[in-house]
């Protein structure tokens, strides 16, 4: 018992402490140095440590890297944070002004228990899953996680008590409302094709192949569910081109009466729902932890080739694997976040409503229709 | 005039080639820039630039040479402002900015000289008509300073120890003027004299002058 607890806190220790927030605080410098990058400007490289005294010389030169690269930004944005005053607006209500950022961020980080980042690590006689939460029903739960976070949005612009903030938290109730429909109906086809909503269960399914040399992963077989649920998720997570909740640049979001960590916690939650939403596409579409042809007895090419690998090393080939591919699709939305403008209240309504629902539902009336007569031909 | 709104194509209604599009454009950029930085890191790809940025305080932008910055006094080879005291800076200027009071020089051949000369960077208005108007070359605006901010207004005037040394910064601590000048350093007061620049009486650089200029027309008569 004490054992399992122990796997658990370790898992739990791993993956949201040692992957979900090393990668969301690492977005505050990604996105300062992506978008330099694209905008053929240097970036940030401006906070660095230099030791004054001789002695210190070796420690100067392991920093220098951390120094060109302006590494210590973030650690100088969360000092900032930390010693700025923490306003509450005098006629706000206290605790919910209080509770809602880490409403955001509690359902935030709740909802990775459910993300599957390796196949089941056979340690003795021990088994364990590399799953924080073994749940059947994880992808629901996931997005129940997702739409209960959407209360600190709410909370924050209602205990403001700024007409600000609350329109902003209304944009933001309205953005999810026509998002998550479109969200929760073009994944309908993927439940459909793989039969079960356990989120291991359906990484597995991925692994089996299609024609015999394409792997099953879910952008071959659904690929409009996955471009909708791209765009939905892109507004999941309240980023540019959909960040009417926030519009950080010019109309006032919901966290405006915010200051110091609160408003940095928020901050933290748009990262790490970036995380989420990517760790969601993997495991979706992309295989999850599957490397194409490799098994838990190692590599079976199509053309015929047979390369043993040993368990441990498929398992840890596993969690790289889903590593590189969500770390993929952060880059990728970070690409969008800076290439596109933002979308304007009624094209956002338009798109959600008009395009993006009907499309969905065609796909899951499509997909039901195949997977019924591949059933009853085959 | 009526502006004609160029009608989007179907590919561009559908817009997702267009993001397509968009993100393909960025993404080149961002690998190239990469590729190009990391270039540098190892030393390599060195004379091709991967940012427009200037990393400023360390390596300012490059200038035009026309542009006017802050102004300077020229100073002849013995340590005296070329000025000769005609006033037409501060008679042309258009915000007032210069203050001139003349002196006379002791030199017939120069007549006058500024024992003070001041500039208000806070009036100024960059305009350049002073160097335009400067029949002797005195004052120049190619001193490539653009940090003229300070935290009162009475550091934005200028006196003669700062438009004729421009590296000198406020505060401007000891005097390094040797001619006679009101000093603003020490209070506005008559400070110098000749004898420090020519080591000469005043009277006698007078007398040199006047034989100089008796021999200069004795030839041209």
């Amino acid at each position: 018992m004490m054992a399992d607890l122990a796997i658990k806190l370790g898992l739990i220790g791993i993956f949201i402490a040692g992957f979900v927030l090393n990668v969301g605080g690492l977005h505050a410098w990604v996105e300062r140095k992506q978008s330099a990058l694209m905008q053929d400007r240097i970036g940030a490289n401006r906070a660095f440590i230099i030791l004054p005294w001789r002695w210190a010389a070796p420690i100067n030169w392991l920093l220098r890297p951390l120094n060109v690269l302006g590494l210590f930004h973030p650690v100088a944005d969360a000092v900032k944070m930390f010693t700025k005053e923490d306003f509450i607006p005098p006629k706000g209500d206290r605790f919910l002004h209080t509770l809602a950022p880490f409403v955001s961020m509690f359902f935030a980080l709740a909802a990775f228990a459910g993300i599957p980042f390796g196949d089941r690590l056979v340690l003795g006689e021990r088994v364990i899953e590399l799953q924080i939460a073994k749940i059947d029903i994880a992808l629901l739960y996931i997005f129940a996680m997702l739409s209960l976070g959407v209360y600190g949005v709410i909370l924050a612009g209602f205990a403001s008590k700024s007409n600000y903030a609350l329109l902003g938290s209304l944009r933001a109730s309205a953005q999810m409302i026509s998002y998550e429909i479109a969200l929760g109906i073009s994944i309908i086809g993927v439940i459909l094709i793989y039969g079960t909503l356990d989120m291991q269960e359906m990484v597995r399914a991925q692994g089996k192949l299609l024609f015999g040399f394409l792997p099953m992963w879910g952008i071959f077989l659904q690929p409009v569910a996955f471009f909708i649920f791209m765009a939905a998720a892109l507004a999941e997570t309240k980023r540019i081109p959909f960040d009417l909740p926030e519009g950080e640049s010019e109309i006032i979001g919901y966290f405006v009466e915010y200051s110091g960590m609160k408003f940095g916690i928020f901050f933290m939650v748009d990262f790490i729902e970036t995380v989420m939403v990517a760790c969601l596409m993997t495991t979706l579409f992309f295989g999850g932890w599957q490397v194409p042809y490799l098994y838990p007895d190692g590599f079976h090419f199509p053309w015929g080739g047979v390369i043993p690998v040993n368990s441990l090393v498929y398992v840890l080939a596993g969690v790289a694997s889903f590593t590189v591919k969500v770390l993929f699709f952060c880059w990728l939305f970070m690409t969008v976040r800076w290439t596109l403008p933002r979308f304007r209240y009624d094209q956002l309504m338009t798109l959600g409503w008009k395009v993006l629902f009907p499309i969905s539902l065609v796909n899951v009336v499509l997909t039901a229709l195949a997977v019924l007569v591949y059933k009853v031909v085959i | 005039m009526q502006i004609k709104k160029r009608e989007l194509t179907f590919w561009e209604k559908i817009y997702l080639p267009e993001i397509f599009r968009g993100v393909w454009i960025t993404s080149v950029h961002f690998f190239r820039n990469l590729a190009i930085h990391t270039a540098h890191r190892f030393g390599l790809l060195k004379n091709v630039r991967a940012g427009v940025t200037f990393q400023y305080p360390e390596n300012p932008r490059p200038l035009f040479p026309r542009l006017r910055t802050r102004h300077r006094l020229t100073v002849r080879e013995e340590g005296t402002p070329r000025c000769v005291g005609c006033m037409l800076c501060e008679t042309v200027c258009p915000a007032k900015c210069i203050t001139i009071v003349a002196g006379e020089h002791p030199d017939p051949n120069v007549e006058k000289y500024p024992v003070r000369f001041d500039i208000d960077l806070g009036v100024c208005v960059y305009c350049g008509y002073c160097v335009e108007v400067c029949p002797e070359d005195a004052i120049r605006m190619d001193t490539e300073i653009l940090d003229v901010a300070a935290y009162s207004r009475a550091e934005m005037k200028l006196d003669m120890h700062e438009l004729m040394n421009p590296q000198l910064r406020k505060p401007v601590k000891e005097c390094t003027l040797k001619f006679p000048h009101k000093c603003a350093i020490h209070g506005g007061e008559l400070r110098g004299d000749w004898r420090f620049v020519y080591g000469k009486n005043p009277e006698q650089i007078r007398e040199e002058g006047w034989k100089e200029i008796q021999e200069l027309s004795g030839k041209e008569h």
